[in-house]
């Protein structure tokens, strides 16, 4: 099947994809993986401290 | 010529608008309220890189023709940066709407950057449609004949071709990447005009 | 002169506090570092999906029998493509919901006759030979109710068309010269003559793919390697990407649709998908001038923790 140039790259993606099936809903692995990286970067980003706040401490 | 009459011209009155709205302190400011300090602030500027990114990368695709990606390695290369760039910034993009929606952002006279944004997501979209239909190879054919139905069904099949490869590289390379800068573009200058919105008033409301 | 009222879904506080150092050029030059750097990453890591195009003469070679029984279709007028409707013919019934139909409405914009335009056109445009010019002649000469009868017999044993030795066989005599036409248009695709044919009819130079790209997704070849990538619409099919590459996620709500009826089942499911992500569309976009929506995310109160430190300072 892999017509394309999976051997240019380091991890060869060029293979039938993996599907998750769960009711009416299918995902591919590849979109459930990017996805779930979104939600973890959001919830990451809400609660990471975030550099200088002894300066917004200090300024008035 | 008095200065009443050099005042009233169209160059010194546009000049004065544009330097009362946004003066370059505003534009280029060195300070900024210290409300803003959390990681989700960064993902603006991440979209906005990442578009750099990808319209970067397109140059050099467009700099030996729409073949070319096919059957030379470097070219396979560049489209494979050009379609990662493209990924990150619909990550970045949306994680940016995300917080945006989270703020309520278009608080304090601010829907029309809520506006411009929205709009910027939907030009993308169409540009990453015609992208994909413009690789000139299988997902090209699939993704262009599922989507002409549904654009069809509006009617816009009539004008807007699908099937047609020259009309979707244009789209493609000019139209649609003169759209996405002009909305980004008008979207950061209502952000450095209005400034960042401010926190909800939490104490204000538990007092009343 | 009253105060107006204070709306915290539509008002901003005045900020009277502190202002901190930012380097905002400093800031857009590391995004865009970190970007190029993540950017290189992945491209070197997973590279990208290219899968080469279906050509007729490919589909033609691999499933001739599919290619056969497709052109057969094409001529005989009962194709997908030529009862497609607007912006195509006038063969089928547009899209529509309720007395809405701007499909309808602008019509036909870009004309395909398929019989002529996949079949007829390009063999008479091939060298003649006695066996293809008397077919052609028989079929051109012939009345729009001779043709049909044609095109009923050979429908009727369509499915029992095969292909052996290099030659199309249909079981039946009362089709005319559809089963000699047949023949001739399935050694012309597998020749690589019809891909031509199809797309040089306006001159030399095209970039116009609408011919052959209609005919190819008439058949049902292409949709079945489109099925094993899993990019057929009832299988999400819109947000994948060939392989095991990641796809376009933010097009979940927009394929979701095609999962469920009414959008799965009603024939005009695009245009209602459509109508229903309009308004979907428009309601977010308007998102700050619709009460209600507009309060969630001060309900939802995420931004306690985005503006914690300075609620703690405030405090």
């Amino acid at each position: 099947m892999a017509q394309g140039w999976g051997l240019g790259a380091l991890i060869n993606l060029d293979h039938y994809g993996h599907y998750i099936q769960w009711h009416v809903i299918q995902i591919s692995v590849a979109n459930l993986i990017v996805i779930i990286l979104m939600v973890a970067t959001f919830v990451a980003a809400l609660f990471a401290p975030f550099p200088g706040r002894r300066n917004r401490k200090g300024t008035k | 010529m008095s200065n009443a009459q050099i005042e009233r011209q169209w160059t010194s009155r546009l000049r004065h608008r544009v330097v009362d709205k946004l003066p370059p302190e505003r534009l280029l400011p060195d300070t900024q309220p210290a409300y803003v300090a959390s990681w989700i602030y960064v993902f603006g500027v991440t979209t906005m890189a990442a578009l750099g990114i990808v319209i970067l990368t397109g140059i050099i695709l467009a700099l030996d023709g729409p073949q070319w990606w096919h059957s030379s390695s470097l070219g396979h290369f560049v489209n494979s940066m050009h379609l990662w760039s493209v990924e990150i910034f619909f990550f970045a993009m949306v994680v940016h709407l995300w917080g945006k929606f989270s703020m309520a952002a278009w608080r304090g006279g601010r829907s029309m950057t809520w506006v411009t944004g929205g709009v910027t997501f939907l030009a993308s979209i169409l540009a990453g449609f015609t992208g994909y239909v413009s690789q000139t190879n299988f997902d090209s054919q699939w993704i262009s004949t599922q989507a002409k139905d549904g654009i069809n069904s509006t009617g816009g099949g009539a004008f807007f071709n699908v099937l047609n490869l020259g009309q979707m590289l244009m789209w493609h390379i000019v139209l649609l990447p003169l759209a996405a800068v002009v909305l980004t573009g008008l979207h950061v200058i209502m952000v450095r005009v209005k400034g960042v919105v401010p926190p909800f008033d939490d104490n204000a409301e538990v007092s009343a | 002169m009253t105060k107006k009222a204070f709306r915290p879904d539509v008002d901003a506080p005045d900020y009277k506090g502190a202002y901190v150092p930012y380097d905002i050029i400093k800031e857009g030059a590391i995004a865009v570092l970190v970007v190029l750097i993540l950017t290189a990453a992945l491209a070197i890591v997973f590279s990208s999906p290219d899968e080469k195009a279906v050509t007729i003469k490919t589909w033609s070679n691999a499933d001739a029998v599919d290619f056969a029984q497709t052109a057969g279709d094409e001529l005989t007028g009962t194709s997908g493509v030529a009862g497609y409707g607007a912006p195509y013919n006038n063969g089928g019934e547009s899209q529509h919901w309720g007395f809405l139909s701007p499909e309808k409405w602008i019509g036909v914009h870009i004309a395909i006759n398929t019989t002529n335009d996949f079949v007829i056109n390009p063999l008479s445009d091939q060298p003649a030979q006695p066996a293809l010019t008397k077919a052609l002649n028989q079929w051109k000469s012939a009345s729009s109710t001779t043709q049909a009868a044609w095109g009923a017999a050979y429908s009727k044993v369509e499915a029992n068309l095969t292909y052996t030795n290099g030659q199309v066989h249909i079981p039946t005599t009362a089709a005319g010269p559809i089963p000699v036409l047949l023949n001739y248009v399935t050694q012309m695709a597998r020749s690589g003559a019809l891909d031509q044919a199809l797309i040089a009819q306006n001159g030399f130079y095209t970039t116009n793919y609408t011919k052959p790209l209609l005919f190819i997704s008439d058949g049902t070849y292409f949709a079945g390697l489109a099925t094993k990538q899993h990019l057929a619409g009832d299988q999400w099919g819109m947000m994948n990407e060939t392989g095991q590459y990641p796809g376009q996620a933010w097009l979940w709500l927009y394929t979701f649709w095609y999962q469920i009826s009414p959008y799965n089942t009603s024939a005009s499911g695009d245009f209602l998908v459509w109508g229903t992500m309009m308004i979907l569309t428009a309601l977010l976009i308007l998102l700050p001038f619709i009460p209600g929506l507009r309060s969630i995310p001060r309900r939802l109160k995420i931004y306690r923790i985005i503006w914690r430190e300075h609620y703690a300072t405030e405090a």
